[in-house]
């Protein structure tokens, strides 16, 4: 009984957090801002859904794929997002104006 | 002019809320997901409408992600444990379709 | 043993766990496939996982692990709150900017995991890293100062110690 209310306690957290990174997808202004509110956000909904699951069904085949399926997404999601921020700065898309400062362009400037 | 377009998206935000947990009558996973679908339109509307090609990127990236947990809820509701299998799979290909992605954005070659 | 076999026992073990987490461990077949594999595995592709040697026992090392993983787990929470006020506050209230930030780490897999927790992390996202001169660039949501020594002390001494105990 606490079992369950524990896994499905998880699983409506983690729908929450999915959707508050997808409305930060879609309000935020500039791509870094989009890139940290959806990573961040979707990374931790997702992986609280397959927490939920695995307490719900225990150490079972199903409880195993679970466990395997959090540890992939925390390895391989922030470094999807690095390697697209890093193309989006050397491809020049231009930063929102609210911007304060941009101390990776001016060294770059200098080294060329 | 930006605070009307706040409220009025909280306004529509709650009238599908209240469709989707109180007037629709189906199992508690199926209101679960529906959840998961309101997110994917409005990743949908990014990928669409989305200013750059990064952004779009970006959220073919958060696609996936969202999708594995879709999957993992459904095996949950059969009770079937290779919808887990299905969900890894699609992560995997998934960030290794951003990478590739990433790269080309950067105009360098794959094998560099 | 020489280090080179260690990794390799360890890659074996490691790829072992993981095809028993994917299938059923009571068939005989699958056991004795799985072992083949994983031994293949091992002798192609196993010398890449350790490389150097480390200073610290390795029950230190894992000890540090679990206080490592604690401390994300909380900081991954107030990440996500954080991330939540934004998004319904009616004025998106940001003030965005990329800092450069300077590391004591030399290792690359310790710099790895430390640009993987930034991102994670409240507020920030790695951009960049210079393995050489042992700096990261980092875009901040909100920047507070632009001088590189506050920015260290608020955003890359949070796991620095941690992961100087456990990698290096």
């Amino acid at each position: 009984m606490i079992r369950e209310i524990i896994g499905y306690g998880l699983i409506y957290i983690g729908i929450a957090f999915d959707f508050f990174g997808v409305l930060g997808l879609v309000r935020l202004p500039d791509i870094y801002n989009r890139l940290q509110a959806a990573t961040k956000s979707v990374t931790f909904g997702t992986g609280g859904i397959l927490l939920g699951i695995f307490i719900l069904q225990g150490f079972n085949n199903f409880g195993f794929k679970a466990i395997l399926g959090i540890i992939f997404i925390f390895l391989t999601s922030p470094t999807a997002a690095h390697a697209i921020s890093h193309a989006a700065h050397r491809s020049n898309i231009k930063l929102d104006e609210k911007t304060v400062v941009d101390q990776y362009a001016e060294d770059n400037e200098n080294k060329e | 002019m930006k605070i009307f377009r706040w409220i009025l998206g909280i306004i529509i935000l709650s009238i599908l809320a209240y469709f989707n947990f109180f007037v629709y009558e189906g199992e508690i996973i199926f209101k679960l997901i529906n959840v998961i679908l309101f997110a994917s339109l409005f990743v949908l509307y990014r990928v669409i409408f989305g200013p750059s090609a990064a952004d779009r990127i970006v959220s073919i990236d958060i696609f996936g992600v969202l999708i594995i947990g879709l999957l993992a809820i459904i095996g949950l509701f059969y009770d079937e444990s290779f919808y887990m299998d299905i969900a890894l799979i699609w992560g995997l290909m998934s960030f290794i379709a951003s990478l590739a992605f990433a790269k080309i954005l950067e105009r360098r070659h794959l094998d560099d | 043993m020489s280090l080179k076999n260690r990794s390799r026992m360890a890659v074996f073990f490691l790829s072992l766990l993981v095809w028993f987490m994917l299938t059923d461990i009571t068939d005989l077949q699958e056991v004795i496939l799985g072992t083949i594999v994983a031994i293949f595995v091992s002798l192609v592709a196993g010398h890449f996982l350790i490389t150097t040697e480390k200073r610290h026992h390795i029950f230190r090392r894992i000890g540090y692990s679990l206080l490592y993983i604690v401390k994300f787990t909380w900081e991954i929470i107030k990440a996500n709150v954080h991330v939540a006020y934004l998004v319904v506050h009616p004025k998106v209230p940001i003030n965005p900017g990329i800092v450069k930030i300077k590391t004591k780490l030399t290792k690359e897999s310790a710099m790895t995991i430390l640009a993987n927790s930034i991102t994670l992390t409240p507020g920030t996202l790695t951009v960049d890293i210079n393995p050489e001169k042992q700096e990261l660039y980092i875009h901040c949501i909100d920047v507070h100062s632009k001088k590189i020594e506050d920015n260290t002390k608020d955003i890359g001494n949070r796991f620095e110690k941690i992961l100087m105990e456990i990698f290096e």
